[in-house]
């Protein structure tokens, strides 16, 4: 492998595809592998186009990127677990054009659906949009190799958005607009020429997204893992390829050090994010791997990157907060508002895309996690309204209780959040019975088997108990914090 | 009930509970390959800690995860042993 070109100090990459220009990394599926030095052809009816991107797998979804970014108006990046249902409404209010998937199975009715053929590394085509079919007749409909000259970019055209799911609770899941410029915010040029990036996470989210990114500028490589590829495996693999900078969730590293394949890693750089890092997970990665740098990050889908933790302790110094943007922290403020972790900085998301304004109060996010201070730092405590976050998978507790609350036998139900050293957090429910109801054992196994029905599993009550009434607040709503 | 069985009934328990196939069980089944998920596993522990009113895995000076099914019984009997002492 070449030395790593540095980033200019001068500002970031215009494109993705500029980003990647003489990098010879590979992006390493299960099974299927893209090698960006052969990457293929830019999707020039594409061009000023709104593109929804949805693939079965990450690596489709990484081509998509490199392809469509500085020539896409705006790739909206369907998280995995977007429910057919959101489509119609997401295409709707995203103003998308054109589909983007493996197989026609990923087209939505009434759009038009374009096939990425992951195995000759380029996306095929028709013609798109009416202002780009003249165009295309004068070029005789050929696709310009992304590497060759580039007039895709209509003049005029503003930079591509790129648009993720929030990793959403209930009801219409929200769309948060980025810039490529805000989301390579954080990243630092410059890493060693011989890295290799390994993450547990999905490219699809934030979190993820990040990852490939910074492989991506770095011209490192990157082993992403499948969808229903077990964790030995995914170790093994990554183990493999001699992965040296490893990232994911708390809840994704204790399931890693669960498995004996765990012996296959010996990375030099571990960050954990998505999630509360606890002093025990990072005292257990310590121990497992003495020889890595171990960080764990603060990001958020609509806030960006905050900051990162490189102290190996739990919580963050409390002279972040209130300290003024600079060089060293990067250009991110932080204030604590009643409780609640406040960001501003040039890496949050530009808006949310159909509705909603996003920033408040001169640029700040609200974040909606707790912290706590106890001596000089902070503490995350969990998420402002009650909020549940099982393995990095939110969940909100009004979903849950209106399910439960539908059921014969049931009055009221409270759902919430029980600390767990596995999973960060699991589902409980109070739950009281109406008086007819009353004592009856048997409802416990009738209204989980309801939740069953209609809940994946991480939402559905671990446990559930009978109370014989629940807290009010003296607004007259169900006290959460009882 | 020692703490061994009701660690094996908790597995049995939350595997029929989340519709998992479990393998046999014996002191050297890997954890992860046991047919059972982190969703799993967390609610083990936390009906273990009511059950046997210890939770190793935050309480525990120890900073190495279980692997087998022997270090996890292992895990609840020493700290439930520092418990009683």
């Amino acid at each position: 492998m070449p030395p790593v070109q540095r980033l200019p100090d001068s500002g970031r990459p215009e494109t993705l595809h500029d980003a990647i220009a003489g990098s010879d990394a590979v992006l390493c599926g299960r099974g299927a592998e893209l090698r960006l030095s052969e990457r293929g052809h830019a999707p020039d009816g594409l061009a000023g186009a709104g593109v929804l991107l949805r693939t079965r797998s990450q690596l489709a979804a990484a081509l998509g990127l490199i392809a469509l970014d500085g020539v896409a108006r705006r790739i909206v990046i369907a998280s995995p677990d977007l429910k057919p249902e959101h489509l119609p409404s997401v295409i709707d209010r995203a103003e998308i054009d054109a589909v983007l998937g493996e197989d026609e199975t990923l087209a939505v009715d009434g759009t038009q659906f374009i096939r990425l053929d992951l195995q000759r590394t380029e996306v095929c085509h028709p013609l798109l949009r009416e202002a780009h079919r003249k165009e295309e007749a004068v070029s005789a409909g050929e696709a310009a190799p992304v590497g060759g000259e580039r007039k895709l970019k209509p003049e005029g055209l503003k930079k591509t958005e790129w648009v993720l799911f929030t990793s959403g609770t209930t009801g219409e899941p929200k769309m948060v607009a980025h810039t490529l410029e805000g989301l390579t915010g954080a990243i630092q040029p410059g890493a060693a020429a011989d890295t290799v990036w390994g993450t547990f996470y999905d490219i699809r989210r934030y979190g993820g997204l990040q990852i490939l990114l910074r492989a991506l500028l770095g011209h490192a490589s990157l082993i992403l893992s499948d969808a229903d590829e077990d964790v030995a495996d995914f170790l093994a693999r990554l183990g493999r390829h001699g992965v040296t900078h490893l990232t994911g969730t708390p809840s994704h590293w204790r399931r890693a050090l669960m498995s004996p394949a765990n012996a296959a890693l010996a990375p030099r750089y571990v960050r954990l994010s998505g999630e509360i890092a606890d002093q025990a997970i990072l005292d257990s990665l310590k121990s497992r791997f003495p020889e890595a740098a171990i960080g764990h990050a603060y990001a958020s889908t609509e806030a960006g990157v905050g900051f990162e933790v490189t102290d190996g302790l739990e919580g963050f110094p409390a002279e972040y907060v209130g300290r003024r943007a600079s060089k060293t922290m990067g250009a991110v403020e932080m204030k604590v508002e009643d409780g609640r972790l406040h960001l501003r900085s040039s890496r949050t998301a530009s808006g949310y895309v159909g509705g909603g304004p996003l920033l408040h109060n001169d640029g700040w996010v609200d974040t909606g996690d707790m912290v706590e201070k106890r001596g000089g730092r902070l503490y995350f405590m969990g998420r402002a309204g009650g909020i549940i976050n099982v393995g990095g998978l939110k969940i909100n507790p009004e979903e849950v209780e209106a399910v439960i609350n539908r059921q014969p036998g049931v009055r009221a139900s409270r759902v919430s959040g029980r600390r767990s050293p596995i999973t960060g957090a699991i589902v409980v429910a109070d739950v009281v019975l109406t008086d007819a109801a009353g004592g009856n054992a048997t409802f416990r196994d009738s209204i989980l088997a309801a939740c069953r029905e209609v809940l994946p599993p991480f939402k559905v009550p671990a446990m559930l108990r009978f109370v014989p009434s629940l807290a009010l607040t003296a607004g007259g709503k169900l006290s959460r914090h009882a | 009930m020692g703490v061994a069985a009701a660690v094996v009934d908790q597995f049995r328990q939350v595997a029929r509970e989340q519709d998992k196939p479990l393998v046999a069980l014996n002191p050297d089944t890997v954890l992860l390959e046991s047919g059972l998920d982190s969703l799993c596993f967390a609610i083990i522990v936390a009906r273990l800690e009511d059950q046997l009113g210890i939770d190793p895995f935050t309480t525990s000076e120890d900073v190495y995860f279980p692997v087998t099914l022997g270090d996890f019984i292992k895990f609840y009997e020493d700290a439930a042993g520092s418990k009683a002492a």
